[in-house]
């Protein structure tokens, strides 16, 4: 029987990495707001691998942070290992990356749900959407309670009609084991919503104590603990790191794999989902690779309390006799024994081109989705949409204007606008290569890119933004001086320059001059430089990169401009694309259903050609005149 | 691209008259005034007033040697067609000259425009009223179709294969540099600088090799395309002979003998002509001959000009009437040969097929009427009736400019190089070198790239 449970503004189903974040937003602006999850225990939980960032994950994750989410904050207090990747190469490409303790990561999240103001906490399982004249407006839960709500966001991650897949069984199952939820899909498809099917996997996890580390190679963390959090220190969350290990897969690893490929449901086309390809299951990398005489296995330790290991590289759906008799083969891994089996995973997601960059729904006013609901891949991805979604359904709420990121703001927008603008064929991971301005989003700088935007939505505080803007006009100042501080070619000049092997002054020259050459960083030229104050060292990394790479950073901005000035360019929401003659049928298509905001979008979608975009911008001209007659 | 400046040449080509180079956009003045010589001493651009002509030299930098003597009119922003500011130069050194010119001012930093884009700009800047919008939009699909197919028709063949080749070499080496970065960790064989400046400077003269296939006196050498057709044995061969006055076709009087394309250079009264002798059209059951008869109406559809030739001493067939309707769309003049035998053909008929269409008598055996047929394409020529095909010449300048572009940031990754700029700084300069080429095959690197990485190297968890 139905019964109603009260009025709420905003509603989120799913408590995962999306959930979490899209929670939290609405109910930090005040908002009253309710949250799902089928259980409580999984809030926030790591169904994968144990870790948190890496290349351009970690760009997201401080992006999150910056403005004004939780991600960043709970990793750095529950991480047990922390690396900086890439520092070999330039600043827009090193990357944070944390092994977190995954039960620790849940259960401190959950916390802080369970204590933040505005936010209720409620397991059960949403069976339906509920929505009249094309509005939301609420949720329907097992019990047959209704709760109502001006905004739903959708944050089901790989929950909906759920099936676990390894060799020749079958357990229709969420992730871990978990109760899938088998009764949402049929309300979205009854409202119009087009539904996928996507797969991923898992490796098996394996016991520590089984295990021989002295036949493989210890991968410590780093000295230097960088937070993913801009409001932390790097006293505040420092601790003792605990190691990974590496080890190889090999021939007879390799043996193992092909004798039994007839027993894998991936080859025997019992999965139907399409997989990923840049996480490619272990039996998937022997068969398309198979000149490769090993692969790279890495052992991650699940938590602090526990002996779960993690075997990163061996992603698997075989039978479990199979997974565990490859495993064995493993220089290490002689004895082990499996705790967890590894297996592949269907479900329903949707096509994203459904969404506006808003990430609401296009014909659905107040329903929002998010992370991997929305067909993308990773704890990160699905944090970023899930606070962007969360903000705009709060934002929506309260009647004010709507954000959106671009993709010249942060990998979030660079994300959020290849979903909705591209689509995608399989669950969509972020990678540095597909953020066009590389170079200027940087993970040292998402808190200049974006802490202002956070602190108009109202998830920054007073005083962070204060340290903010003071932060901001260190960096200013610091640059004009060091233009305008001209050294002579003195002795003491040129000494320096000598033991630091660089050529020398032939005139006078500035100190930014100095730091342009890739030589010389802000810290060698103290002794040269005396009106130099102290300054935080994250003030020094923008002004050394700011100047070292300032030839590069000047292009991209340029480019920013231009990129702007077609995002600018708004689509009257009126028009229609069936009135205009001269646009090919294949272009007029695209544009009919995904509806680009912007002329600026409108290019981005393939198959839609240059030529196309000029009809488009003469026909809106034509169509603002006759409106504006 | 909606905002920048662009260029292009404004008249139709002709190796006689003036060639107006236009460029518009906020840099226009700027651009040109690095490239314009004033008359009067020190005298530049910026500083002259709206709406003026401006006497002087454009000069190449490289050698500094002057180009040509232009007049050059500045028209300011928002007084202008586009109402952005918009110079014009007006240069009178034939083709190869206003070509040169062209690519000066692209040098400089102007984008070559795409087709209609100067009407496109002014309508969008409110200078064309709303009656005239359909127009620009047809100018738009119409320029682009023809661009399109001009584009795919230099396309084929060896260009395409080294363009492939570049543009597969670039997109190992930038994936290789991706995976290094997106995947840290993985035993992949980092590049060295050393390897990267191996691959590079070759990717660098490949592209080099490649500009060196588009010359700047091409259009010349291509000429007005000129197409002899009729039905077999009327004497299609005879008269490319005795135009160019040498044997070169086999001539016989057995119906097929031409069973494949000639084609000739040269000029009449000073007018590259580049004459193609057709397989005679019929219907026919012979292999050989009806690839040369497909091989026909393809250039029939390619052609500038069509020389249409009938026999004036028998009625007008059914293949004549097949080949007058294939024809009905082209500039064409139609010759009657064999008009010194007794005429059975029906002019009255014929005239009413052909229009106005240009008729003239002739008979090649007796050179009566070669004269007039020459004085006829020299009269075409002159009055802008027949033109060489531009869009061959566009896209061989766009494709130019891409080229160079591409040269240009290749140098771009070798002194970032030289300057130990890390490897993701390279990528950036690399993957300009791939959009450059991609300008002329029509793909970016986006949509290729992520698959290459995964299909080259064994990535993920």
């Amino acid at each position: 029987m139905p019964f109603e449970e009260g009025n709420f503004d905003v509603i989120v189903i799913g408590a995962g990495h999306a959930g979490c974040e899209a929670a939290l937003a609405p109910a930090r602006l005040g908002l009253k707001t309710v949250v799902f999850a089928v259980n409580l225990d999984s809030i926030a939980m790591m169904p994968c691998n144990p870790s948190i960032g890496g290349t351009s994950k970690g760009h997201l994750v401080r992006e999150i942070d910056a403005l004004g989410g939780q991600m960043g904050i709970n990793i750095d207090k529950t991480y047990i290992q922390s690396k900086m990747l890439n520092t070999g190469k330039g600043p827009a490409v090193h990357s944070l990356r944390a092994q977190a303790d995954k039960f620790k990561y849940s259960k401190t999240m959950k916390n802080v749900l369970e204590n933040t103001a505005n936010l209720q906490i409620r397991q059960s399982e949403v069976t339906d959407i509920l929505i009249e004249d094309n509005q939301v407006v609420g949720v329907k839960i097992l019990s047959g309670a209704i709760y109502r709500a001006k905004a739903v966001i959708i944050a089901t991650g790989t929950y909906l009609k759920a099936k676990c897949i390894y060799g020749d069984v079958e357990v229709y199952s969420g992730p871990n084991g978990l109760q899938a939820a088998n009764n949402l899909s049929s309300s979205l498809i009854k409202s119009g919503i087009e539904l996928l099917r996507f797969k991923t996997g898992t490796p098996a996890r394996i016991d520590k104590k089984s295990l021989d580390f002295s036949k493989m190679e210890e991968q410590k963390g780093d000295d230097k603990i960088v937070p993913f959090s801009f409001t932390h220190t790097e006293e505040e969350i420092s601790r003792d790191q605990i190691s990974c290990w590496l080890t190889y897969t090999n021939h007879e690893t390799h043996q193992v794999i092909k004798n039994n490929l007839d027993r894998s449901p991936l080859y025997g086309g019992v999965i139907e989902g399409t997989g990923p390809r840049y996480c490619p299951s272990i039996e998937d990398k022997v068969v398309r690779f198979h000149d490769k005489d090993r692969h790279q296995v890495f052992l991650e330790p699940e938590g602090e309390d526990t002996n779960e290991m993690y075997v990163q590289g061996m992603s698997s759906s075989l039978p479990e006799d199979v997974q565990r008799d490859m495993l064995r083969t493993l220089p290490g891994l002689e004895n082990c024994n499996i705790m967890r089996t590894g297996y592949a995973i269907e479900y329903d997601c949707i096509n994203p081109l459904q969404l506006k960059p808003t990430l609401e729904f296009k014909n659905i006013s107040g329903l929002y989705s998010a992370g991997q609901f929305n067909g993308s891949s990773g704890y990160e991805e699905a944090a970023a949409q899930g606070l962007i979604a969360g903000i705009n359904a709060g934002l929506k709420a309260l009647n004010k204007e709507e954000i959106i990121i671009d993709r010249s703001e942060g990998y979030i927008g660079v994300l959020i606008d290849d979903l909705v603008t591209k689509g995608t064929r399989e669950p969509y991971r972020m990678m540095t290569s597909r953020a066009e301005y590389r170079l200027l989003l940087r993970q040292d700088n998402a808190d200049l890119r974006l802490t202002e935007k956070g602190y108009k939505v109202g998830l920054i505080d007073e005083g962070r933004y204060q340290s903010f803007l003071n932060k901001k006009k260190m960096i200013e100042d610091e640059i004009n001086r060091l233009n305008n501080t001209i050294v002579g070619t003195t002795d003491r000049v040129q000494k320096l320059l000598t033991r630091l092997q660089s050529t020398l002054l032939r005139s006078g020259a500035s100190i930014a001059d100095l730091l342009r050459r890739p030589e010389l960083y802000y810290e060698d030229l103290k002794e040269i430089d005396e009106a130099r104050k102290f300054l935080p060292l994250d003030v020094i990394e923008q002004v050394n990169i700011h100047l070292k790479y300032e030839g590069y950073i000047s292009k991209q901005i340029k480019q920013v401009e231009q990129f702007k000035k077609l995002e600018r360019r708004m689509i009257p929401s009126d028009l229609l694309y069936e009135e205009i003659k001269s646009l090919r049928i294949e272009a007029k298509q695209k544009l009919i259903q995904i509806k680009p905001l912007s002329i600026g979008q409108a290019s981005r979608i393939s198959g839609v050609s240059p030529a196309d975009v000029s009809v488009l911008l003469v026909y809106m001209e034509q169509f603002n005149r006759k409106k504006s007659v | 691209m909606m905002y920048d400046t662009i260029a292009a040449v404004a008249t139709p080509i002709s190796p006689a008259g003036i060639g107006i180079i236009r460029i518009s956009g906020e840099e226009a003045i700027n651009l040109v005034d690095n490239i314009f010589l004033s008359k009067k001493k020190g005298k530049k651009l910026k500083n002259v007033l709206s709406h003026t002509l401006n006497y002087g030299y454009i000069i190449d930098s490289k050698n500094n040697q002057a180009v040509d003597e232009v007049l050059v009119s500045v028209m300011k922003a928002p007084n202008s067609f586009t109402t952005e500011n918009v110079v014009e130069i007006n240069a009178h050194g034939g083709i190869v000259v206003v070509q040169k010119i062209l690519r000066l001012v692209l040098d400089q930093g102007a984008r070559l425009a795409e087709p209609g884009e100067f009407t496109k700009r002014a309508f969008l800047n409110g200078r064309i009223d709303l009656s005239q919008a359909e127009a620009v939009i047809d100018v738009i699909n119409a320029k682009t179709e023809m661009a399109l197919d001009a584009s795919v028709n230099q396309l084929k063949g060896a260009v395409s294969n080294k363009l492939n080749t570049i543009k597969s070499h670039l997109l190992q080496l930038i994936a290789h540099i991706e995976a290094s970065i997106d995947y840290p960790e993985y035993d992949l064989q980092e590049l060295n600088d050393d390897s990267i400046y191996k691959q590079v400077n070759n990717i660098k003269k490949l592209i080099e090799s490649l500009l060196d296939t588009y010359d700047d006196g091409r259009l010349i050498k291509e000429g007005i395309k000129t197409v002899i057709i009729g039905k077999p044995n009327v004497g299609k061969s005879s008269l490319l002979n005795t135009l160019l006055r040498e044997q070169r076709a086999i001539v016989t009087n057995i119906p097929g003998t031409t069973r494949d394309v000639l084609e000739e250079y040269m000029q009449i009264h000073g007018i590259p002509l580049r004459l193609i002798d057709t397989a005679g059209i019929r219907e026919t059951e012979d292999i050989v001959e009806k690839i040369g008869v497909e091989k026909s109406l393809e250039k029939i559809v390619e052609a500038d000009l069509v020389l249409l030739m009938l026999d004036a001493s028998e009625h007008l067939s059914e293949e004549d009437f097949n080949i007058l309707e294939l024809i009905k769309e082209k500039k064409t003049i139609v010759i009657l040969n064999k008009s010194d035998l007794e005429k059975k053909i029906n002019i009255k008929q014929l005239e009413e097929y052909i229009n106005d269409k240009e008729i003239i008598y002739m008979s090649v055996k007796n050179l009566d009427g070669m004269n007039q047929l020459e004085e006829r394409i020299k009269d075409m020529f002159m009055v802008g009736n027949i033109n060489m095909n531009e869009n061959v010449y566009i896209t061989s300048v766009r494709h130019k400019n891409a080229l160079n572009k591409a040269i240009k940031s290749t140098d771009q990754v070798l002194e970032a190089l030289a300057s130990n700029m890390p490897v993701d700084l390279l990528a950036i300069d690399l993957t300009n070198i791939y959009e450059a080429i991609g300008e002329i095959t029509g793909d970016s690197v986006k949509e290729d790239l992520i698959h290459q990485i995964f299909s080259q190297f064994c990535l993920g968890k």
